[in-house]
């Protein structure tokens, strides 16, 4: 399926390199259909699904009542039965009401049926802050899905990956959730491939290199790492920053070879604190590189409260730039 | 209501009956449901079987409804519809692996669209509305048949299902059998509605109530409901009213919240002897033909229950399969760790 990279680029943002991924799944493969609240006439509240319903027809791209646990309930039986559902849940903190349609069925139905069904559907959900939304708008979810059995879990944090890892999460024969960052949809230009590409999922991507700190993050906080990292290299301190990309399946292989070249690590999320996947990176790290471990690893994260919709205070629980500097420069005076 | 035949076995409807060797094939099929009903007992008491939700009683709703499909359709049934899903054709040794929480009774079989019975109450019907509409976006004709209980037309799911499937014109026939119970708690208790197939109204969609003690009628209503949706005028919900004689599972008590007198009124509506009443009447069954069904089903459940009885134990690896197409890294590690301690 995957052949080389098209040479050809063109410059998007990344809630364009989504929509240019549904509308080549959509035309390369009959059986895929999206659906979700708002996604048909309208094109979605984020418009990553403008114009699709207009070439597709109703029948491939459709709105559905309101109701979350309806729409990924109704995407199970869909792809039980032989579709490839690509479901929308219009933000990621309305998940909610679904959970036990994720937790009890969509990600046990291939070992509760002894792989005599699978489920190759794909739930897309805005995440995170950043962009000042009313309150529920803004939860980062990620963590509640990545400790489900029988789901993966994609944040893209660059348009080029976005295409890339939708077009793979799409074409993946087991259910994928599918995170975009609402502060990334358009604040990020890049030179994506036109044409088919997959980014696989389950491998890290190194996005700078630097032999005194690893910084490890994904979505919406590589970004915030990454300017962290440049005023960190100012001060002479070379930062590592990985951004995930995938948190089921995990590269720890990537982790753990630039653990073992730096010693010391922050983990960087957006969720809040308590039990968080930056907890189990910490935890991963802690049993299997412990040896290599200079300073304890240090977690810079939101805070054991909702995510506050007062938009002058938002940017002192979602992580800047300047609190990860300052984990970096902990890590490196211990 | 709509009735068929009377507890009594009298015929108010002839002209609706269907035709004899149908009336024979429904009994048949009721017969051999609660002989697996009645033998599950046992086997339980035996040691032999898991906890298992008995059905007894209930062999015209589930017989009745299931009955109407064919194995293009799809069958969504609750952990007390086992008699719906050997009617619908899942085989007795596969059946009893279920119970038994055996590996070879949880892979369903390749030629049958029958999931797997459902513990989480109510999931099952925004699943079976996306089956049907799947079925309708490849052109086929198939529908989905989706099972749920009195208290489970409470739950958010049953009604997020009925408004889908009539928003989006899904082929789906929704059975909600009102059996009376939701473990300890009744009807009224759940409750304040007194007629839940009205409760389709809200949706738009037709609601059918019917005698779900006589499978005739239970039978007829629903090949009525699946001859709409496979016409491609939509969904149907079909109310059973029927009474879960026996207890909530084979591990309750229902002593402590009913009365055996409630309990007796329903025994003289018992389905499987209103249809005998009937066809001995009409010259259709004789007792020989009775005691020949009876040879007939011990025979094959016996030759099944040595079919299960020889399946493998599984082994500890298969914690761990199942999970994704391709196991992640993590999985992978998980899955040596099991064996090395199974070595050591």
């Amino acid at each position: 399926m995957t052949a080389a990279p098209p040479t050809r680029t063109k410059t998007m943002t990344m809630v364009a390199a989504i929509n240019d991924a549904l509308a080549l799944a959509l035309e390369t493969d009959p059986a895929v259909h999206i659906f979700g609240e708002d996604v048909g006439v309208m094109g979605g509240v984020f418009r990553a699904t403008d114009g699709l319903q207009a070439r597709f027809g109703t029948e491939r791209v459709f709105d559905t009542p309101l109701a979350e646990a309806g729409i990924v309930g109704m995407g199970i039986g869909m792809g039980l039965a032989g579709l490839k559902p690509v479901a929308e849940i219009q933000f990621a903190g309305f998940l909610y009401p679904a959970l036990d349609q994720i937790l009890s069925h969509l990600g046990r139905y291939r070992h509760r049926t002894r792989s005599r069904y699978h489920l190759p559907m794909v739930v897309r959900a805005p995440y995170g802050g950043g962009v000042h939304t009313p309150e529920q708008h803004a939860d980062s979810p990620e963590a509640i899905l990545a400790h489900t059995p029988g789901v993966k879990v994609v944040i893209p944090s660059t348009p080029r990956d976005a295409k890339g890892l939708l077009l793979a999460a799409i074409e993946d024969p087991d259910p994928v959730f599918f995170f975009e960052s609402i502060k990334l949809y358009r604040s990020v230009k890049e030179e994506v491939p036109e044409g088919h590409y997959t980014v696989p999922l389950g491998q890290a991507r190194v996005v700078t290199q630097g032999d005194d700190v690893t910084v490890i993050c994904y979505g919406g906080m590589v970004e915030v790492a990454t300017r962290a990292a440049e005023a960190a290299r100012a001060h002479g301190i070379g930062v590592e920053v990985i951004d995930l990309r995938t948190l089921v399946p995990l590269d720890t292989d990537t982790i753990l070879e630039s653990v073992a070249k730096t010693g010391r690590v922050v983990v960087v999320t957006e969720a809040p604190r308590t039990g968080g996947f930056h907890s189990e990176i910490s935890a991963i790290i802690a049993e299997e590189a412990i040896e290599h471990l200079q300073a304890p690893i240090v977690r810079v994260t939101g805070f054991d409260a909702p995510y506050p919709p007062f938009t002058s205070i938002e940017d002192v629980y979602r992580p800047n730039p300047v609190r990860v500097a300052k984990a970096i420069r902990q890590v490196m005076a211990y | 209501m709509f009735q068929l035949v009377t507890p009594e076995g009298t015929v108010p409807q002839p002209d609706l009956l269907p035709d004899v060797p149908t009336r024979l094939r429904l009994y048949r099929l009721m017969r051999r449901a609660r002989h697996f009903d009645e033998r599950a007992w046992v086997l339980y008491r035996t040691g032999r079987m898991g906890v298992f939700p008995p059905y007894g009683g209930m062999e015209a709703s589930q017989v009745g409804t299931a009955a109407a499909l064919t194995h293009d359709d799809w069958l969504f049934p609750t952990y007390r519809d086992t008699g719906a899903a050997l009617t619908y054709g899942l085989p007795i040794p596969q059946t009893i692996a279920y119970w038994r929480t055996s590996p070879h009774g949880w892979a369903m079989p390749q030629n049958l669209k029958v999931l797997p019975f459902y513990i989480p109450i109510a999931t099952q019907y925004p699943q079976a509305v996306g089956a049907a509409l799947a079925e309708k976006r490849q052109g086929t004709q198939n529908v989905a048949m989706a099972y749920i209980g009195d208290g489970g037309s409470s739950e958010g799911d049953f009604h997020e299902a009925l408004n889908f499937a009539g928003a989006l014109d899904a082929p789906c026939v929704f059975v909600l059998q009102n059996n009376g119970w939701a473990i300890s708690v009744p009807t009224r208790t759940q409750t304040r509605a007194t007629n839940l197939s009205r409760r389709a109204e809200g949706y738009g969609i037709p609601g059918v109530r019917v005698d779900g003690n006589d499978v005739l009628a239970t039978y007829h209503v629903t090949r009525e409901a699946v001859e709409r949706a496979r016409r491609g005028e939509g969904p149907t919900l079909i109310e059973t009213v029927t009474y879960r004689i026996k207890p909530h599972t084979v591990a309750d008590d229902p002593s402590r919240y009913r009365t055996e007198a409630d309990t007796a009124g329903w025994d003289a509506k018992d389905p499987v002897l209103r249809l005998r009443t009937h066809l001995l009447a009409q010259g259709h069954l004789t007792e020989e033909d009775d005691a020949a069904i009876t040879r007939d089903i011990e025979a094959e459940f016996e030759a099944a229950l040595k079919e299960a009885d020889a399946y493998p134990e599984p082994t500890p690896a298969e914690i761990v399969d199942h999970v994704f197409a391709e196991p992640t890294p993590q999985l992978r590690r998980q899955r040596a760790q099991l064996l090395a301690e199974e070595e050591a």
